[in-house]
Formats: structure tokens, C-alpha cells, sequence
């Protein structure tokens, strides 16, 4: 909080924060308002009398209803659910255990693995969905949600090992070898006392995966070409926008609900990690 | 019943050799003190007992068992931690049944023990509670507790004491005692702080380096240090150390260098012998320092002027300088004295170590 005279809290606080916020929210709203905007106003010229771009006076829902009935959004949205979770629980898992090995166990190269596993996370994907692509084709996935599923662990993994590993390098070791006095096999210290202390570390690493997963484009775009295999994000953008032709209420309407899974995602566990993380590693 | 033995053991990490050929018998029941400096091996040595370090050559035994390759689980050891270790998602029930359940005791057993210690150490009230919400004091009994349900047969304790406030941990110490009296298991326990050594220990270790210094009894090692290490180690505040230059004058041996000049007692003449016309380190405790009366021979006095004085109520300690060395002497605090004076101080003859200056062990 700035102290101090009134006028500074406005200018070095109150402003620049509304600032913020208003143009983070915005896009927001623009989608918000583009979904709900009848397409007689949607195509109004902009030097028409009654021209009105940041509202609206008839609200209208035959966007949603035009995207659920023409439209297979519904089965991308399952698609992507799918995809998402899977690819997800996949890379947690693998990320947790890689994690706390490079972390916690002593074995040779463990530091210079480390780093190997952040180098690929640093291969860009415009580049490794050419041999990607391969791939695929060999195992004959494409055009199914496997070739995500299996692809996505590509660049969720590193980030996933290496979020894990910064956060049980925090806790401390003499928790474990405790656990481990106390009668617990290594195995077991993990599962009863290092995990349900990095709860928060795994919460976070599976929000970040999730999320990741389910705006990915590129590889989405380049594995799947049928429409009733398509993802979320690019099931909108191939079949909503024809040629030159943009659906725009549909689009935004897209937008929108595709959006909802992930901000529930986050409001619901966003509370959970934060009040975990204050008063996790303590003592 | 455990006696705990230590073999020829030795532990090199990379490059360094931290435990050098540490060979210890701990008896049954006994209560075992290692102390030294940070960096001499001692936190290493345990952990090697608690098997969580391997060990480069040695062995260590646990009633005549060898237990060098068993995983921590299977020795029967329970630890207490420096920083508590307590597990913050459980509360202190949990965290105090958490080995008998991995140990598949029956619920009502482990209730039964839980309680029990918990009676021990008066924490009954915070069985429900969560380790974020106790005090620093608390969370130490419940770190103890932890350590007993089990009735393991060796604690090992590293550091428990070190995080805790002064006050405190002059309490706790006194209750550790008296867990140990009433429970009798074998104890080993390591520590930086010498009073928590001394006050402790059935026997003490004094380590340097990853070598052991001494074992001893805590006034053995208080009155009959083993080398120089030891002398300045134990006891506070340290004791006195001055290179003097042994003669021999009219029989009898001389101690002297430019601040003072000692009559050797005729008990430790002998020992001295050999040591004739060459430097030793003399050393002295600052409670067998006293201020010179009339009855004091002069050869066993010598001149000091003091430069600090530092009042502790039940006794006066005055930094003085005697020669080229600064020498500390407690005395009693009915006399008065100010900084800069003059004063005779004369020594307890029977009292007096000598070091080889070289080899720095006793004389």
C-alpha cells in the first residue's frame, strides 16, 4: 500500500491498478458482449446514427444456441476435456516421480539430467511437430485424440518435473529421513509425507499442465483433421471462420465457453494451493 | 537393551575425509554426548548410526549385530532433529502414531502409547493440533514423543536443543535428563554447546576434525583434558592458555615467560622433565585464578592489570593482561576492583595443565 498523501495513493495506486485491470478485462468483455450481440448490430457500420460497439440493447442468445446446435462444439469440448485430462495425469505423474528423484536421490548425472530435461522443454514446438508429425503418421495415431494425449507430455513433462523439483527441493529432507526412521520404506515416505506436503507444488504444476493442454493449437491443428476429432480451440477457429467469412457471435461464443473450464479450474484450486502454500512446509 | 559399537569407522564424502577411524562403545543405558565443532563429524557419525548415510569403511554395531547395510527402518532407532521434523499435515497424534501405524501396531495399542507419552512429556491437551500451531518448546516435546512411543532401543538426538530460546533450552535439558533417568534407553546424542555436553552426558566425546579428541566422563574431561583442544573446549569461560618456558633453578622447576614466573609443583615436576629449556602452553582455569592474600607463596602469584570486568552476580570474571597473554579469572564478586588496576593474582598449583606445544597433548 503506498503512504502517504491522498493524491499519491491515487496516481501511484488506485489509477494505475484500474488501468490494469480494466485492459486485462476487457477482452473479456469484448467476447462477452460480441456473444450476446444480435448480427443486426454485429454488422452495423461504424458511422451508423445508432452505432453502440461496448454494449448492447438486445441480448441475445442464438449464438450459444447456433454454436451447440450447427456446430460440433460439444464433442470438442469433450475432445478437449479428454485430451486435456489425460495428457495432464500423465505428465503429473511422470513429473512427480522424475521430480523427486532429481531432487532427493543421489545418482550419477542427476544434476546434468536436470538440466537435459530443461533443454528439451526449451526446444520450441514450431519445430519439434515436424518430427512430431512423423512419428504419428508411423504409429498410425493421427487423427486421434492419441496423438495428443501422447504428444502433449512432450513439453508437459520437463515443466511439470521441474516445477515438482523446485518444490520438494523446499522441503526440507530431515521430514523424509524421519519418515524413514520411523519405519517407513523410501517409497512409503513419499507417498504418506512428502506428497501430502507438496499438494500445493502438485496443484499447481496440474493447473499449468491442464491449461496448457487444453489452449494448445499447434499441435492440435497439425494431428487432428476431421471435425469430430477437434479440439476446442481449433474447432472454432477452422469451422467458424470460412475463408474470408468470419461467424463472429459464434466465435466469441466459442471463446467463451471454452473458457469457462479453465477459469473454473482455476477459481476452484487457485484457493486451495494459495492457502496451502502459506502454511505448508513450516515446522 | 542396546550397547552400540562403532568400528574403525570412517566416512569420505567427495573430497572430504569427515570421520577419520571413530571407535566408540556406547553401553546400555548409557547417555552418550558428542560435541565438537561445526564440521568435526559428529552430526556425520550419527547418521551413519541412524543409517542415513553410508558408510565408506567401519562398522557399527547395535547389540553385537552388525547393522552397516540395514535401511533406517529396520535398526530400531528413533531420532530427534534439529528443526523438529514434525510432519505438518498431521496433527501431533498423527505425527506421534506415524511409526507404530507404519510398524502395523493395532489402534488401540497405539492410542494406549500415544497417551502415555503424551502424559510424559505433558502435551495431552495438544494431541489435535497441528504442528504450525505450537511453540517452539512444544513442538520439541512433540518431536520427543515422537521419538518414544516407539520404546526404540537407541535415541539418537541431533542437535534437539539448538533452535529453542535460552531459557528454554536450559529447561528442556533438565527434562531430557529426566526423560533418560526414567526411561533408561541407550542415548546418543550430539550437540556444538558445551554446557549441554557436560550437564547431559553419562560420557562425553569430544571431537575435532573427524577425529575423537577424548572420551570421558564430563569432569574427567573437565579436569584431565587430553590435549590442548579439549582444555579450550570445555568450559566456560575457557580456560587460561600461556607459553612459558620450563628451567630449572635450586631443584625445583620454573615455569616463566615475561608476565609471570610459576613454581611447578613438585607432583607434575616429573612429568616436565623433558621439557627443560623449551616452550610448553600452560593452562589455567579462570575459577583457579584467585586474588593474591598474604597467605598465598609468592612463587605460585604473579601481576595482572585488568582491562575488562564483567559482572555476572555470582561471580566477577576480569580480563586481565598478564605479560603478552590475556588471561580471564573468576572471582568472587564482593571484591572490588576497576579497570586499568594492579593486582596480585596467585594460581591452584594442583590445578595447572601443561601442553606440548608441538603435539599439543597433555604433559
Amino acid at each position: 500500500m503506498v503512504e502517504g498523501a491522498l493524491w499519491r495513493r491515487w496516481v501511484f495506486f488506485y489509477i494505475p491498478l484500474t488501468a490494469f485491470v480494466v485492459s486485462l478485462l476487457f477482452p473479456f468483455y469484448w467476447m462477452l458482449v460480441t456473444t450476446v450481440r444480435p448480427d443486426s448490430e454485429l454488422y452495423r457500420p461504424w458511422n451508423a446514427p445508432n452505432y453502440a460497439p461496448f454494449w448492447t440493447t438486445h441480448p441475445t442468445l442464438v449464438h450459444i444456441r447456433d454454436l451447440l446446435t450447427e456446430t460440433l462444439f460439444s464433442t470438442w469440448m469433450l475432445n478437449t476435456m479428454i485430451i486435456s485430462i489425460a495428457a495432464t495425469a500423465i505428465s503429473l505423474f511422470c513429473g512427480l516421480l522424475a521430480g523427486y528423484a532429481l531432487s532427493r536421490l543421489k545418482f550419477p548425472f542427476a544434476g546434468s539430467l536436470g538440466t537435459v530435461i530443461f533443454i528439451t522443454y526449451l526446444v520450441p514446438q514450431t519445430l519439434l511437430f515436424i518430427p512430431l508429425a512423423d512419428i504419428i503418421r508411423n504409429f498410425r495415431l493421427g487423427d486421434s485424440p492419441w496423438a495428443l494425449i501422447l504428444t502433449y507430455p512432450t513439453f508437459l513433462i520437463p515443466f511439470c518435473t521441474w516445477l515438482m523439483m523446485g518444490y520438494f527441493k523446499s522441503i526440507p529432507k530431515e521430514l523424509e529421513e524421519c519418515a524413514r526412521i520411523d519405519g517407513a520404506t523410501r517409497w512409503k515416505a513419499m507417498v504418506y509425507i512428502i506428497f501430502p506436503i507438496a499438494v500445493p507444488g502438485i496443484l499447481s504444476a496440474g493447473i499449468f499442465a491442464f491449461t496448457l493442454s487444453w489452449n494448445e493449437f499447434l499441435y492440435a491443428l497439425v494431428f487432428l483433421s476431421s471435425p469430430e476429432q477437434k479440439t476446442v480451440p481449433v474447432g472454432v477457429t477452422s469451422e467458424l471462420i470460412r475463408g474470408d467469412v468470419f461467424y463472429w457471435g459464434e466465435l466469441m461464443a466459442g471463446a467463451l465457453l471454452g473458457s469457462i473450464p479453465v477459469a473454473f479450474v482455476y477459481s476452484f484450486f487457485v484457493e486451495h494451493y494459495v492457502a496451502s502454500l502459506t502454511g505448508s512446509v513450516k515446522g | 537393551m542396546a550397547e552400540v559399537h562403532i568400528q574403525s569407522l570412517n566416512k569420505k564424502f567427495d573430497e572430504v575425509h569427515a570421520v577419520k577411524d571413530v571407535n566408540l562403545g556406547i553401553n546400555d543405558k548409557e547417555f552418550m554426548v558428542l560435541v565438537g565443532p561445526s564440521g568435526c563429524g559428529k552430526t556425520t557419525t550419527l547418521r551413519m548410526v541412524a543409517g542415513l548415510e553410508s558408510i565408506t569403511s567401519g562398522r557399527i554395531l547395535i547389540d553385537d549385530k552388525v547393522i552397516n547395510n540395514l535401511p533406517p527402518m529396520d535398526r530400531d532407532i528413533a531420532m530427534v532433529f534439529q528443526n523438529y521434523a514434525l510432519y505438518p499435515h498431521m496433527s501431533v497424534y498423527d505425527n506421534m502414531a506415524f511409526g507404530l501405524k507404519m510398524r502395523k501396531f493395532d489402534r488401540a495399542d497405539i492410542a494406549k502409547r500415544v497417551q502415555d507419552a503424551a502424559e510424559i512429556l505433558g502435551i495431552q491437551e495438544l494431541l489435535r493440533r497441528k504442528p504450525r500451531q505450537l511453540s517452539g518448546g512444544q513442538r520439541q516435546r512433540v518431536a520427543l514423543g515422537r521419538a518414544i512411543v516407539r520404546h526404540p532401543q537407541v535415541f539418537l538426538f541431533d542437535e534437539p536443543l539448538s533452535n529453542l530460546d535460552a531459557k528454554l533450552r536450559v529447561q528442556m535439558r533438565v527434562e531430557l535428563k529426566k526423560l533418560h533417568d526414567r526411561l533408561g534407553t541407550t542415548a546418543i546424542y550430539v550437540t556444538h554447546d558445551q554446557v549441554e555436553a557436560m550437564t547431559l552426558g553419562d560420557r562425553v566425546v569430544v571431537m575435532k576434525d573427524g577425529l575423537v579428541q577424548q572420551v570421558g566422563e564430563p569432569l574427567e574431561l573437565y579436569n584431565d583434558p587430553a590435549n590442548l583442544f579439549v582444555a579450550g573446549f570445555l568450559g566456560s569461560p575457557a580456560m587460561n592458555f600461556a607459553t612459558v618456558e620450563i628451567s630449572e633453578t635450586d631443584g625445583a622447576l620454573w615455569a616463566a615467560n615475561e608476565g609471570l614466573r610459576i613454581k611447578v609443583p613438585a607432583e607434575i615436576a616429573g612429568r616436565l622433565g623433558r621439557h627443560i629449556r623449551s616452550d610448553v602452553t600452560m593452562g589455567i582455569r579462570p575459577e583457579d585464578l584467585h586474588v593474591a592474600s598474604a597467605a598465598d607463596p609468592a612463587e605460585l602469584g604473579f601481576d595482572a592489570m585488568i582491562e575488562v570486568i564483567e559482572k555476572l552476580g555470582s561471580e566477577i570474571l576480569l580480563d586481565m593482561a598478564v605479560g603478552p597473554h590475556t588471561m580471564v579469572a573468576s572471582v568472587d564478586p564482593s571484591i572490588r576492583v576497576n579497570v586499568h588496576d594492579r593486582l596480585r593474582l596467585a594460581l591452584n598449583p594442583e590445578r595447572l595443565h601443561f601442553f606440548d606445544t608441538r603435539s599439543e597433548a597433555v604433559i
